[in-house]
Formats: C-alpha cells, sequence, structure tokens
C-alpha cells in the first residue's frame, strides 16, 4: 500500500530561533525531510554600498563596522587595505601589527559566536554558547581597551590604526593568550568527543570540494573540505608573510569537520597573535600626513582577506573625489550561503538547522 | 556509542558549577554577610550586633551594593564634552558625522581677533539617539572643543529626550574619555572618577599665544 | 475500605477523628466527629484532604523546581541564574506566575477550539493521577493499588493525547511536527519502560508500589542497574528531557507542540512537564532507591524526599552539558538498543529469580554483582550495535577515534 502524501510547506524565518538572524527558507518537507528549500534574503538590508557612495572614505569605516556585526574588526581591516591599495598609502608597521592583533582576536571571537551558536542549533541548552560568551567578553574587553568600543570598533584607518593601544593592554592581552588554549580544550572536552555530537554532525552535510570550488566558497567550510585555500597564505596581506601558522585542512566536508576547523583555526590565531607580540615594535601607528578627507587618484581597486567566515573583498571605485564612486562588498557569507541549498535537500530537519549552523552566516553582512 | 565522551562532558559542567559564576553584575551587586558588613564598614559582629535588619536581609541574599561595569578609559559614551570657549562653531564636526546628527547655528558676535570674527555658538544639539559613538566628530575638531564622554545610562521615554542640548553641554562636567586624548592616558587620568578637566589638559595642542596667532595670521594673508 | 494510609500517623489522626468506626484499627477512642455509619464520609474527607495536600505539595514543588533548575543550569553554564526577586531569586517563579497569568489567552483562528483547550488540562491529568499510587514514605500514600506499576506506565501515556490534541488543534505546522516527534517517541518508549520493570517486578514479586519499596532490603538499583539504566534513559525520554527534548527542540520547532499556546495555557503544559519531572524522580525513587527507607533519625518522608534531591539534579546536570539527539537516532535508540537490554536484563533476572525464589539480603548482594557483570557486557556489545546503524549517520564504530584536522601541506589521508 502506499500512503498518499504531500510536501508540507513551513517557512523557517525570518522569525526563528536559529536562523541566526533574519534568514527566511522556505522548506519543502516530506514527512522530516527537506525535499527543497528556497533561502530568501534581504530583510536586514541596509543599503551600505549605496549609503557609502555619498560618505568620505573615512566615514565609510563606521558603515563596515556594521556588516558582518561579530567581525568588525576584520571588515574595517579589508576596507582599510582596499582604500590604501587605492591611495597608493603606506601603512605604518606598528599599525599593521596592530591591525593583525586586532583581525586575529576577531578571528578568535566570530569563530566562539559561530561555535557556539551551532552547538545551540543541535539543542545544547546554551552551555557552551556561555562557555564561549565568557571568552568573548574578554576579548570585547581587550577591544574596549584598545579603542573604547566593543563590538562597532571604527578602530583601522588608512596608512594604519586609530590610536595606538594602552600599556595596560599588553598585561590583559598577555592574561588573555594565557588562558585561552586551556579554554578551547575545555570546549573540545565538551563538544568534541561527545557521542551525540559525533552521531549528529559526522557524514551529514557533504559537500563535493570542486563544488565548492566552483561555487566559490572560501574559509572554513572549504578548509573542511580539504582544499588548501587560505588568503594569509596564499596571498599575504599585511605582515602574515612575517608569521608562521598553520592551516588546519579536513577531508571530510561534514559539519564536524566544519567545527573542529574553526576550533583549530582558533588555535592558530592566537599563534599569530603570539607572534605579532613578539615582533611588534615601538613606532608611529599612524601615518599624520594622511589626511581626514582622502582624494585617491582615479582608478579601482579590490583587496580580499581571509576574513573570519571566507574571503572579505571590498571593491572601491574613485572618480577622483572625496568619496567613494562605487563600493562593492565580497560578503563570505553571502557566497557561502549559495550552497545550502544542495546541502539541506534530502537531510532531516534537525540536520537542516545544524548544517546551516556550520556554514556560519551572519546576516548583517548577507544583506548588508 | 558507550559514551564515556557524554561524561566527560559531564566533567566539564560539574567543574564550571565548582568554579563559580563568572556574571559581572550590573547596576547593582548581590552581597552575602561579609560583603554587606564591608560595605557598611564595620566588622561582621558588630554588623551583626548593631545593624541586625540589614545583617538577616544580607543572609539571605537580598543585600546590594551599587555596582558599575568596568570600563576602559576610552570608553566612548553619551555624555558629549564640550569647551565652549574654544569651539569657534566651524561646524566640521557637524559636517563629518556619518549620520549628520550635530546642528549647529552660529551668529555673529561682532568681535574681532586676530584669526577672524568670533562666532557665537547658539544651538548645538547632538541627537544621541542616532548617535553611534565613532567619534568622527572628535577626531575632526580642529580645535579640540569637542570630546566623547564615558557615560551610557540614558534611557529616557521619547526621542526627543535623547537630543544634548546647548545648555547641558554648557552645564555638564567635562570629564572626557582618552579617546583621542593620548596624553590625557599617559597622565593616568581616568574619567571614570569624575575629575573635572579644563581644556588646556584634554586639548591635544598647546594654547597658542597672542603672538603665534599673530604670526600664523600674518603667514596666510 | 481500603483503609492502607492508616499507617501515617497524620492521616490516622485526621481518620480517627472523624470516624466513629470500631473495627480497632483507631484503637480505643474517646471522640469521633461524626456519628456512627459515616465512616464513608470519614473516608472521604481525609482522602480529600490528603489529595488536597498532595496536589499542592506538588503544584508548589514545581514552583521550587523551576526555581533550582533555573539557579542549578545558571552555575553549570558560569552564570548566576534568577537573583533579583527575593531572597537569591526565589521569587522569579512566582513572579513568571502571575506574569503567564495575566497574559493575553490567544487562541489562533484556525485552530480548532475543543481541542485546543481541551489539551492542557488533559496533559495535567496523568501527572495528578500519578500522584496517587506513590509511597511518599512508610504509610503515606492515597491509594496501595496492587496494579500500581502497571497504573504509573497506563496513565502517563495518556499524555500522548494531549500532545496529539495541542499539536493537531493548534493548526501550525511546527507543532504538527512537535506532536508528531512526541507521540514516535513516547510509543517507543514505553516498550522498553515496561519491560525494563519487569526484573524489578520478578524479585519484588508485587506489581503494588508499595510491596516494591518494602522489597528493598537493597535497593534495587544494585540489584537491578541494567533495569535502572533503560528506565532511567526511558523516563527521561518519556518527560521530554535534554537529550530527548526532540518534541519541543526550540531550535528546529520553536516551541513544538505548544508554540501556539499562550497565558496560563501554556503555563499548564509548562507545569505538567515539571511535575512529570518530579513524578519521575519520585518513581525512581520509590522503585529504585528504596523509597523512604532508611536510617531512622529522619522519618521516611524526609528521606524520600532527599533521595529525589541527586535524582532532579543529575537530569539538571545533563540538561546543561548534553545536545539533543535526532528523533530517528532517538527512535533507533529505543528499538534496536534499549528493547534489547531490557530483554537481557528479564532473562538475566528470571534465571536469578529462579536460583533464588526469595532471596535474602546476601543473596540479593550475589545478584548485585552478578547484574553488574551483566550490565556491562551488554551495555558494551549493545553500544556496537548502535553506531553504524543509525543512517543516514555515517557509522563510527566503538574505539575510532574522531578525526582531527591535519595541517596545511601533508597530503590527504594523513589523518585519522
Ligand atoms: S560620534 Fe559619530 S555619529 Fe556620534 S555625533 Fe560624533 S560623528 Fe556623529
Ligand atoms: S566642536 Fe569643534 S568642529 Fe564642532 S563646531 Fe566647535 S570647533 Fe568646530
Amino acid at each position: 500500500m502506499t500512503l498518499q502524501s504531500e510536501p508540507v510547506i513551513v517557512n523557517v524565518g525570518p522569525q526563528h530561533p536559529s536562523t541566526h538572524g533574519v534568514l527566511r527558507m522556505r522548506v519543502a518537507f516530506d514527512g522530516e525531510t527537506v525535499t527543497d528549500a528556497e533561502m530568501i534574503i534581504g530583510y536586514l538590508h541596509r543599503g551600505s554600498e549605496k549609503l557609502a557612495e555619498e560618505r568620505t572614505f573615512t566615514q565609510v569605516i563606521t558603515l563596515t563596522d556594521r556588516m558582518d556585526y561579530v567581525a568588525a574588526m576584520t571588515n574595517n581591516q579589508a576596507y582599510v587595505l582596499s582604500v590604501e591599495k587605492l591611495a597608493g598609502i603606506e601603512p605604518m608597521p606598528r599599525g599593521v601589527y596592530l591591525r593583525m592583533i586586532s583581525a586575529e582576536l576577531q578571528r578568535i571571537a566570530s569563530h566562539l559566536m559561530a561555535v557556539g551558536f551551532l552547538l545551540q542549533d543541535l539543542g545544547a541548552l546554551a552551555t557552551p554558547l556561555m562557555y564561549m560568551f565568557r571568552e568573548r567578553e574578554d576579548i570585547l574587553d581587550l577591544f574596549e581597551l584598545m579603542c573604547g568600543a566593543r563590538i562597532t570598533v571604527s578602530y583601522h584607518r588608512p596608512s594604519g590604526v586609530f590610536q595606538d593601544v594602552p600599556d595596560e593592554f599588553w598585561g590583559r592581552l598577555r592574561q588573555f593568550l594565557d588562558g585561552m588554549p586551556a579554554h578551547i580544550d575545555e570546549y573540545e572536552r565538551l563538544i568534541s568527543g561527545n557521542e551525540i555530537v559525533l552521531s549528529r554532525m559526522r557524514g551529514v552535510g557533504v559537500l563535493d570540494p570542486d563544488v565548492m570550488v566552483n561555487a566559490s566558497i572560501t574559509g572554513p567550510m572549504l578548509r573542511a573540505g580539504g582544499v588548501d585555500w587560505d588568503l594569509r597564505h596564499r596571498a599575504p596581506y599585511e605582515f602574515y608573510d612575517r608569521v608562521s601558522f598553520d592551516r588546519p585542512i579536513m577531508d571530510e566536508s561534514d559539519n564536524y569537520a566544519r567545527y573542529l576547523v574553526r576550533v583549530y583555526e582558533m588555535r592558530e590565531a592566537l599563534k599569530i597573535v603570539e607572534q605579532c607580540v613578539e615582533q611588534i615594535e615601538p613606532g608611529p601607528v599612524r601615518d599624520p600626513d594622511v589626511p581626514f578627507v582622502l582624494r585617491p587618484p582615479v582608478g579601482e581597486s579590490y583587496v580580499g582577506i581571509e576574513g573570519p567566515k571566507g574571503e572579505l573583498g571590498f571593491y572601491l571605485v574613485s572618480d577622483g573625489g572625496i568619496s567613494p564612486y562605487r563600493c562593492k562588498v565580497r560578503p563570505p557569507s553571502l557566497l557561502n550561503l549559495t550552497l545550502l541549498r544542495e546541502m539541506v535537500i534530502g537531510l532531516p530537519m534537525a540536520d537542516m538547522i545544524v548544517t546551516f549552523g556550520t556554514v556560519d552566516v551572519n546576516m548583517g553582512e548577507v544583506d548588508r | 556509542m558507550i559514551g564515556l565522551g557524554l561524561f566527560k562532558g559531564l566533567l566539564v559542567t560539574l567543574i564550571a558549577a565548582i568554579r563559580g559564576p563568572v556574571t559581572v553584575q550590573y547596576p547593582d551587586r548581590k552581597v552575602g554577610l561579609p560583603g554587606a558588613a564591608k560595605d557598611a564598614g564595620l566588622s561582621l559582629p558588630r554588623f551583626l550586633v548593631k545593624r541586625p535588619r540589614d545583617a538577616a536581609r544580607a543572609a539571605v541574599g537580598m543585600a546590594t551594593v551599587e555596582d558599575l561595569v568596568e570600563q576602559g578609559p576610552r570608553f566612548r559614551g553619551q555624555d558629549f564634552n564640550w569647551y565652549e570657549d574654544r569651539c569657534t562653531g566651524c561646524a566640521s564636526c557637524a559636517k563629518f558625522c556619518p549620520l549628520g546628527i550635530i546642528k549647529i547655528v552660529t551668529s555673529s558676535s561682532g568681535k574681532q581677533t586676530a584669526e577672524g570674527e568670533v562666532y557665537d555658538v547658539d544651538v548645538f544639539d547632538i541627537d544621541i539617539g542616532r548617535c553611534m559613538f565613532c567619534g568622527i566628530c572628535v577626531e575632526v575638531c580642529p580645535y579640540d572643543a569637542l570630546d566623547m564622554g564615558s557615560d551610557f545610562e540614558r534611557a529616557q521615554y521619547e526621542r526627543q529626550a535623547l537630543v544634548i542640548p546647548v545648555d547641558e553641554l554648557r552645564r555638564k562636567k567635562n570629564t572626557p574619555s582618552t579617546w583621542f586624548r593620548p596624553q590625557l592616558e599617559s597622565a593616568g587620568y581616568d574619567p571614570h572618577a569624575g575629575e573635572e578637566l579644563t581644556w588646556d589638559a584634554a586639548g591635544r595642542h598647546e594654547q597658542p599665544s597672542e603672538e603665534q596667532l599673530t604670526e600664523r595670521w600674518v603667514d596666510e594673508r | 475500605m481500603a483503609l492502607d494510609f492508616l499507617d501515617n500517623a497524620f492521616f490516622r489522626n485526621i481518620y480517627c477523628n472523624l470516624s466513629a468506626s470500631d473495627d480497632g484499627r483507631c484503637g480505643e477512642r474517646v471522640f469521633s466527629v461524626l456519628p456512627g455509619g459515616f465512616e464513608w464520609l470519614a473516608f472521604l474527607i481525609t482522602g480529600i484532604v490528603i489529595a488536597l495536600i498532595l496536589v499542592n505539595g506538588l503544584l508548589g514543588s514545581v514552583i521550587v523546581f523551576i526555581w533550582a533548575e533555573r539557579r542549578l543550569l545558571g552555575r553549570f553554564q558560569s552564570r548566576l541564574g534568577p537573583n533579583r526577586w527575593g531572597p537569591f531569586g526565589t521569587l522569579t517563579p512566582v513572579a513568571d506566575a502571575i506574569k503567564t497569568m495575566f497574559k493575553e489567552d490567544i487562541v489562533p483562528d484556525a485552530a480548532d477550539r475543543w481541542v485546543f483547550n481541551a489539551a492542557p488540562v488533559v496533559m495535567m491529568v496523568p501527572s495528578l493521577m500519578v500522584l496517587a499510587v506513590i509511597p511518599w514514605g512508610s504509610g503515606t500514600f492515597l491509594a496501595d493499588l496492587n496494579i500500581g506499576v502497571l497504573f504509573i506506565i497506563a496513565i502517563t501515556s495518556l499524555s500522548t493525547f494531549a500532545i496529539v490534541m495541542a499539536g493537531w488543534g493548534s493548526q501550525n505546522r511546527y507543532a504538527m511536527f512537535g506532536a508528531m516527534r512526541a507521540v514516535a517517541l513516547l510509543i517507543s518508549y514505553e516498550i522498553p519502560m515496561a519491560l525494563s520493570l519487569l526484573g524489578v517486578l520478578m524479585i519484588a514479586g508485587s506489581l503494588s508500589l508499595v510491596s516494591i519499596v518494602s522489597a528493598q532490603d537493597l535497593p534495587f538499583i544494585l540489584v537491578q542497574p541494567l533495569g535502572f539504566l533503560v528506565f532511567f534513559i526511558a523516563t527521561t525520554a518519556e518527560i521530554n528531557r535534554t537529550p530527548f527534548d526532540v518534541a519541543e527542540a526550540e531550535s528546529e520547532l520553536g516551541a513544538g507542540y505548544h508554540t501556539d499556546y499562550s497565558g496560563m495555557k501554556f503555563g499548564l503544559f509548562l507545569n505538567a512537564e515539571f511535575a512529570a519531572t518530579i513524578l519521575s524522580a519520585a518513581v525512581i525513587v520509590a522503585v529504585f532507591l528504596g523509597g523512604g527507607r532508611a536510617w531512622d533519625f529522619l522519618p521516611s518522608q524526609i528521606w524520600f524526599l532527599l533521595k529525589m534531591l541527586p535524582v532532579l539534579i543529575f537530569m539538571v546536570w545533563m540538561r546543561a552539558s548534553w545536545p539533543r539527539l535526532r528523533i530517528d537516532q532517538v527512535l533507533s535508540l529505543a528499538w534496536k538498543g534499549l528493547i534489547i537490554l531490557a530483554f537481557i536484563n528479564i532473562v538475566g533476572s528470571a534465571i536469578l529469580t529462579f536460583i533464588w525464589p526469595d532471596p535474602s539480603t546476601t543473596e540479593l548482594w550475589k545478584m548485585a554483582g552478578i547484574n553488574l557483570i551483566v550490565m556491562i557486557a551488554s551495555v558494551y556489545a549493545v553500544g556496537g550495535l548502535l553506531g553504524p546503524g543509525s543512517a543516514p549517520v555515517a557509522g563510527f564504530a566503538r574505539g575510532e577515534a574522531p578525526p582531527t584536522p591535519r595541517p596545511a601541506g601533508e597530503p590527504a589521508g594523513g589523518s585519522g
């Protein structure tokens, strides 16, 4: 006997506990199994790219804070690097090191959020999330010392950073660097070996590396598929060629691999910060000759950096005026989201949510 | 599926439970008996005898002491500091605020100085309901007349009340945040201590002398 | 009339002062409120008083438990938990209750009104009915049903109806998902739950909870470790707690079957769930932890409540530590794992009771030792069965370490 059944269409989001903001997924279910899914985005669209066209080059930094709001430092960094390339500005070494330190700290903070909310999606009652918020709080405290703000930092400037860090910062950073590895081990003890986590995440949401490369997926998601692609290593910007670090690669390309790559990347980020602290030397953090109102020559520039979520790039066109003629962002979250449909078809509902969690999108960046 | 990993996880949460909470309580902190005694400035036995009611409250966890969250000295807060005598009404801050939320109305005072005519600032409103505390207005002020503050408590019932009017700026005790004022940091100034600063200390520049002003005036001619 | 509760001094005083019966159970008496022939009324009044005490005690302990769970969860998560209202936040659930009562009671337009409104009540009733048979201490129970265990299993499965009603009545797809999951889960876990108790019943030789308690010269958790394991997992699943909270998986379904409920109807669901948690702890104490039997310096009722504490704390602890299983994994755990374990337990206990039909304490100790070995061996064997079979999870066999990332530059396949 065959049962007569028809697919059930469910709108997951935009008001849903685990759509990480305001993604809307129109999902067709056959029983518990996803048969089709459609991602509908745009609920958080603020027109940042258009707004950038009527702000001066420095003012746009405040807009980039709000794109990926859990990783403002790396957004600042990508934009500022693009402006420097456009205007031909040579950054100050100390400023570059400070940018690297802040960006790597931000990478840790972003991965903490990604893993924490992933576990929340898995159904862990916020315990890993709370632990990770605990350490993220330390990072945000460091940011507050650095620049007076915790989330929307606006810290990087063309030619360096806004202001040198206070002396107190280094002690606090030391404390953080000493304490953090133990905390990462703690997360691993809590999560990595847990049988429930393993049976929920292993072998689920597998993606073919070729498909990922063709869909221009970047970041931890790609590295979890066995592709060694890290812009810090492939096309070193700032002083990433002066520090040595590992790029954790996994071949499984499943949800568990994506989770574990993030955890290992936190350790590598700590290593990078350590080396930056060793290498940094006193000096100016910012070129005083670079004016507040920049007028880059006519031209265009694109700089992509390895953001926490993937390649984050800013494409800027200047017509010689004080504001960009065009500012286009390459948001890793949006591009990583494109393969979600392929990943979730055929999965049960619970795994669909977890798979979405492992992609680690930030809707502020998707919709901009 | 034997479950050893599960028990490892249980152990991690147990250790966290033994280590205790890391919560920072705001705006006040619950204190136990010893904390309340310390707050009252008495030793524990004297506190128990002298103020039994307070002691009983503290024993059942009802006593609180004021507590503020720890803030960095650079914290960019909502109470702007403005040095009127330094402000020329040039409106750079208004022009470069990315959101355009500073409203300045000036009028001629008829007073002439070496640098030109002095303007009276009649209106200097900052609509902090839309401010994003980026600090760009402070960065661009050519005369260092504007500073970020370090306060963050300004809950209001209506949006209009979120506009800082010029009178409030005039009245306010100036305790500038050390954001963009590195010399305050090296001097060890803490804006949260509430010590008022004059412009001489808060500004980046040396106050120009009369001759320097004349010189500059002549140069630009 | 079944006057079992007369063992309890408090209840006996009420009854004996009311009734004029002189069948000797009340001993010498000088005073009775009711004239002779009205013993039934005395019985009724006493019953109502006991029921009042039990029901209100349960609902009150739900409030305490909600507070305690939140505080404990907070502690496990390195935070404080509720601490603002009243001493140590104890008034927080009271404030929550008041808030819940004053919330608007929304009935969705598309809802099947009757079913929708009846569901919370149907949900609450089984929890209260289970109260009747639990021996809260020597003589402290409402009824000593000779089929007590069967009664509990039968009554608790009534909550399935409530969940289906809630899911169907609210005409909400999330609610329907939750209800379907809950039904699949509850029906599956009834079986291992009932089977795991068979070993206990064989040793105790009775279905009555009171006799089971009195049979426990050695707590049955030692004599029947495998039965306890299966029963504990099955109860955790039955009351929808982590890691089996698939029915109201908040990260997937919003709130599962009670997504559309608001106000006090939602409050009833919440109440019923917490009451079920407390009661399942009570059943575990009665069946496996020796009920109120312990040393004499405290009354047995207190011992009973004290023994419930570790069970409840462990449940909260699990909730704080573990993520949730997927529904198909939950079901395959029941059908492929727990039922097999329960059968192993039944066979083992049958052989042991055949050898020692009326076990003394030493014989119980021997049984405990043998059963412990059986438990470890069978859990190890059945645990190996579970992994690879649960499609679509690519398996991980026993002993295999999970993979770790390899540093870049090494060839693929360089890690485990
Ligand atoms: S802090 Fe930024 S947004 Fe606020 S007034 Fe100054 S420039 Fe405008
Ligand atoms: S505060 Fe500074 S920038 Fe603003 S009007 Fe006054 S002098 Fe000009």
